[in-house]
């Protein structure tokens, strides 16, 4: 961490977005994370996507828990909405802001205490119930703001830094996520920003509920021999399965691939999801495909990365309960409050 | 990429801006630090050790530093640095007893200087205090050539040049003040070990145009006319007057013009006025002091009645580039101009004159008149001969004279010791850790974001009455403080070890300038284009350095880092560190233990020096 505010002087060319803004307009306070921190390398991952994505600032909410990671969206998008709410309960707290206005985009960041741990129940029915959002776990494997005891999604066997061995059996977010009937599906490694990025940025272009976990190594409780999240482990145990190019509707497709390497996903606001074939011919449509692919894996030791599933049919919440399109700010008094007649004639198609 | 050899004496000095531009190498960065610590009389000395005239140059150097200051790519403006060399001057103590002592021995060399100005001083300098016998001969009462005739006392005032010219003559020079030299042979004639010849750019050109001849009583060459302003031989002028020429001496006329009568004062210029010679900041003064300018006016004729100037007729015409970006001024054919005036002052350039140096002595000249020199060591094509200042390559300014004088020494000393000459001492450095702290550098971080503090001067109509009184006041201590705060401290070198780094991005994140990248290396011109900021500004290098444990390499653009440490503060390993690095230049009487192969003098003199030792703290 740094003490001093980052200076705002910037060199005249530095590149700008088609707002007009550059990537420092969507960076928020200085980070007080340890030094090295992947979580920061995450921050700066979404202060990119939003910038590569032309993204209003004041269209987005962000919503945290508790923990390292639930920090962090005090680092970036300093100008739009935020709320960082009680231990576990950012899906809760973000469910209710989306029914309330649709119109924004909602970012959840959370970590795997936060998430795995006490907001496992949160956690589990906003995929459920299929929250437009775009879900963030950035996960370390440890409790870092009490000094690094295992978290829920600790592997089994993993040594903590004073060499205590973990007896229990680790949460897969990922792996709950699809079963639980998230849309858009993700892995991904703090210090991989080539394949992070565009997993954000198609996670914020899809429009329902996106999940991306994210390893994010601990530098200060978790980043030794033994542990399987170190940045060491990860880079060894990486398999990813593809990369992902996001293409936004009006753009033009200058890249080309080599026949039958490429799957092309449209999502529902036209915009692309170009995934190149890494190694394997892994099949992202495929839910049960992806569920049984990861379990193999992971019984393997490899940590599978990349887009593992994406169904861009699927429908959301607001579709689901057919909730009305203006934010509730928007409908006016007399629209939400009918008056008692209304409250009358409604209770009589009851009885 | 190679991977860059930041030992190398010549990376890191390139990365310091204004010390790599300025032909003396003037550390200033270090100097800034100095005064920001309030010890002026350190700031003060580390100049006159590089600079020699750290007084005047701070009220009247050329700055080439400033336009390559690396806060100028950041920010509207870049540091005041001149004006910071000033407040080391006005503020420091009595700073005799720092000055070093003339050797009680000497070696025995006797060594003259023909000409007093900057250059000559410096020769001077540089050799008295190893033991050479030096001789300074100078056509006027007082030392300090151009400085002294050329730059009025409004922005330079005597008492200056007598100070720092009295530091040299206190080293054991002897001064043979209102010596006039006519004959380089008779000097020669003389037992000299060397001679060095400092002798400036003493001819003002002249416009031949119709009506010079009939109105010569009112048609002045501008330098001359300045040398006679400054000895008080000229104390008036017409009310209406027109200074031919936009350069610094225009600059000068027009602004000394004003102060001796004239009303109307005008400057006259072919060019555009961005395209004009002279520095931004005296086109800025001489506007202040309500003179205005004309551009894309070619003076045609002077104008007469009665064998008196009456004005000066001008030919309009317009700038037309080719397609290698030549600019001819083409007549627009649009009528004439015609200007009245009382007095012309033409400022139009200078050039050198070298009638008192025979033909016959060895001393080969080329088809220009110049001198036939060897660029590096400056001697000439008699072996005991060497040139300085605008007398070697044609005039330029102080600063480079200075450089050119220390270059001069260097060779003198070397040729009196019997060695050979392309065989120079060699800089060293020096490369500490600035690190006191998790958080805490021994330098000021801190980036500040304010603005270039304004000089204070005095009110116009005070100063137009009296040409001696001087123009500007100079920073007060407040304002000085917070000019230094600007500083980026481009001495405090990003220094990388990638055996440590274990690739967690956290400095590219955190850098404010997106300035550091880690990719798969290439080419230089492939790499610049695919750094997280693209790194468009080819004269900025790049700092690479491989060994990571993905293969990538660390790629930083030098172009607009800001030194602000935060790199180094987010590295949880140390692979990143801020040091400081200190150039020590050679100067003459230094030992050649792994000779400087290369050395330019222009833009910015030594350049990377292979063989250079390396002293890391």
């Amino acid at each position: 961490m740094t003490y001093l505010a980052k200076p705002k002087l910037l060199a005249a060319d530095a590149p700008r977005n088609a707002l007009g803004y550059t990537r420092r307009d969507y960076e928020g306070a200085i980070s007080t994370l340890c030094a090295g921190c992947g979580h920061d390398s995450i921050s700066a991952s979404v202060v990119q996507a939003c910038f590569d994505l032309d993204i209003e600032p004041h269209k987005v909410a962000k919503l945290s828990g508790i923990g390292c990671s639930s920090k962090t969206p005090d680092y970036f998008l300093g100008n739009s909405h935020g709320f960082n709410s009680v231990h576990g309960r950012m899906p809760s707290v973000l469910t209710g802001a989306a029914l309330a206005n649709r119109n924004l985009l909602y970012l959840g960041v959370s970590g795997d205490g936060d998430s795995a741990s006490i907001g496992i129940g949160q956690f589990a029915h906003a995929m459920r119930r299929g929250v437009n959002m775009t879900y963030i776990v950035e996960n370390n494997g440890v409790y870092g703001l009490t000094k690094g005891q295992f978290s829920a999604t600790a592997d089994k066997g993993s040594k903590s830094k004073k060499g205590v061995v973990n007896r229990d059996n680790p949460i897969d977010l990922a792996t709950l996520a699809l079963q639980l009937g998230a849309t858009y599906v993700a892995r991904s490694f703090s210090g991989d920003k080539e394949q992070l990025v565009p997993l954000i940025k198609g996670a914020l272009r899809h429009g329902g509920p996106a999940f991306i976990d994210v390893i994010s190594p601990c530098v200060t409780f978790n980043n030794h021999a033994g542990s399987t999240k170190s940045y060491d482990y990860v880079r060894e145990h990486n398999a990813a399965v593809n990369r992902v190019d996001v293409i936004l509707p009006k753009a033009q497709i200058e890249a080309s691939y080599p026949p039958g390497s490429l799957r092309r996903v449209v999502q529902h606001d036209g915009s692309i999801l170009h995934l190149r074939k890494v190694s394997v011919d892994y099949d992202p449509a495929d839910r049960i495909g992806a569920m049984n692919y990861l379990q193999e894996r992971q019984a393997l030791g490899e940590i599978v990365t990349g887009l593992l599933y994406v169904d861009s049919s699927g429908q959301d919440m607001h579709a689901n309960l057919n909730t009305v399109e203006k934010a509730l700010n928007q409908l006016g008094d007399a629209y939400l409050c009918p008056g008692s007649k209304a409250l009358e004639a409604l209770n009589a198609t009851l009885r | 990429m190679k991977p860059t050899d930041i030992s190398n004496p010549g990376y890191l000095h390139k990365v310091v801006d204004c010390q790599w531009a300025c032909p003396a190498h003037t550390p200033v960065p270090e100097y800034i630090r100095q005064i920001a610590a309030g010890d002026f009389s350190a700031a003060y000395m580390l100049n006159w050790q590089s600079n020699v005239f750290p007084g005047i140059l701070g009220r009247v150097c050329d700055r080439p530093c400033e336009p390559a200051c690396r806060r100028g790519r950041v920010d509207a403006e870049p540091v005041a640095i001149c004006r910071l060399k000033r407040v080391a001057a006005d503020f420091k103590d009595d700073i005799r007893d720092r000055l070093p002592k003339p050797p009680a021995k000497k070696n025995g060399k006797r060594i003259a200087c023909i000409g007093g100005g900057p250059a000559s001083l410096t020769v001077a300098r540089d050799l008295a205090v190893q033991g050479y016998q030096v001789t300074v001969f100078d056509s006027g009462s007082s030392p300090g050539g151009m400085m002294r005739s050329q730059i009025p006392k409004f922005r330079l005032p005597d008492s200056v040049i007598d100070e720092e010219c009295g530091y040299v003559e206190e080293l054991g020079v002897e001064l043979r003040r209102n010596h006039w030299i006519g004959s380089l042979r008779e000097v020669l004639a003389g037992d000299w070990d060397a001679v060095f010849v400092g002798t400036g750019a003493p001819r003002g050109r002249d416009a031949n145009l119709p009506g010079r001849n009939q109105a010569a009583a009112h048609v002045h060459i501008g330098i001359d006319w300045l040398a006679n302003v400054a000895f008080g031989h000229v104390t008036a002028i017409g009310k209406r007057v027109i200074v031919l020429g936009g350069g610094n001496t225009a600059m000068d006329c027009c602004r000394s013009a004003r102060r001796l009568g004239g009303e109307d004062v005008r400057v006259v210029v072919r060019s555009g006025f961005e395209e004009m010679k002279a520095s931004p900041w005296e086109k800025e003064d001489a506007l202040h002091e309500g003179i205005p300018i004309h551009n894309y006016l070619v003076q045609k004729a002077f104008t007469h009645a009665n064998g008196r100037l009456t004005g000066v007729l001008f030919e309009k015409v317009r700038a037309e580039y080719d397609d290698q970006g030549r600019r001819s001024l083409v007549p627009t054919g649009e009528p004439d101009v015609h200007m009245e005036c009382d007095d012309v002052l033409i400022a139009i350039g200078q050039e050198n004159a070298f009638p008192w140096i025979e033909r016959d002595i060895g001393v080969e000249f080329d088809r220009s008149g110049m001198p036939v020199l060897d660029t590096q060591t400056l001697q000439s094509t008699l072996p005991r001969v060497f040139f300085g200042g605008d007398a070697a390559l044609g005039p330029k300014n102080i600063i480079t004279a200075v450089a050119q004088g220390h270059e001069a020494a260097i060779s003198i000393d070397l040729f009196c010791r019997g060695l050979p000459l392309t065989q120079r001492p060699a800089p060293t450095m020096n490369l500490v850790s600035q690190k006191m702290g998790i958080h805490e550098w021994s330098y000021d971080n801190k980036v500040s974001e304010e603005a270039r503090r304004k000089v204070p001067v005095k009110a116009i109509e005070e100063a137009l009455k009296d040409i001696k009184s001087e123009f500007e006041l100079g920073y007060d201590f407040k304002l000085a403080c917070a000019e230094t705060a600007r500083c980026l401290n481009c001495d405090v070198a990003t220094v990388f070890k990638p055996k440590l780094c274990i690739e967690c991005d956290a400095c590219v994140d955190i850098c404010p300038t997106e300035c550091i990248t880690f990719t798969q290396n290439g080419e230089d011109e492939d790499l610049r284009g695919r750094l997280k900021a693209p790194a468009k500004n080819r004269d900025q290098a790049l700092y690479l350095a491989e060994g990571l444990k993905t293969g990538r390499v660390m790629v930083k653009d030098e172009n607009v880092c800001l030194h602000c440490g935060m790199c180094a503060e987010r590295c949880p390993t140390g692979a990143w560190d801020m040091q400081k690095f200190e150039l020590n230049l050679a100067y003459a009487g230094e030992a050649v233990e792994s000779p400087r192969s290369v050395c330019s003098l222009s833009p910015a003199g030594a350049k990377a020096s292979p063989g250079a030792a390396v002293r890391e703290a």
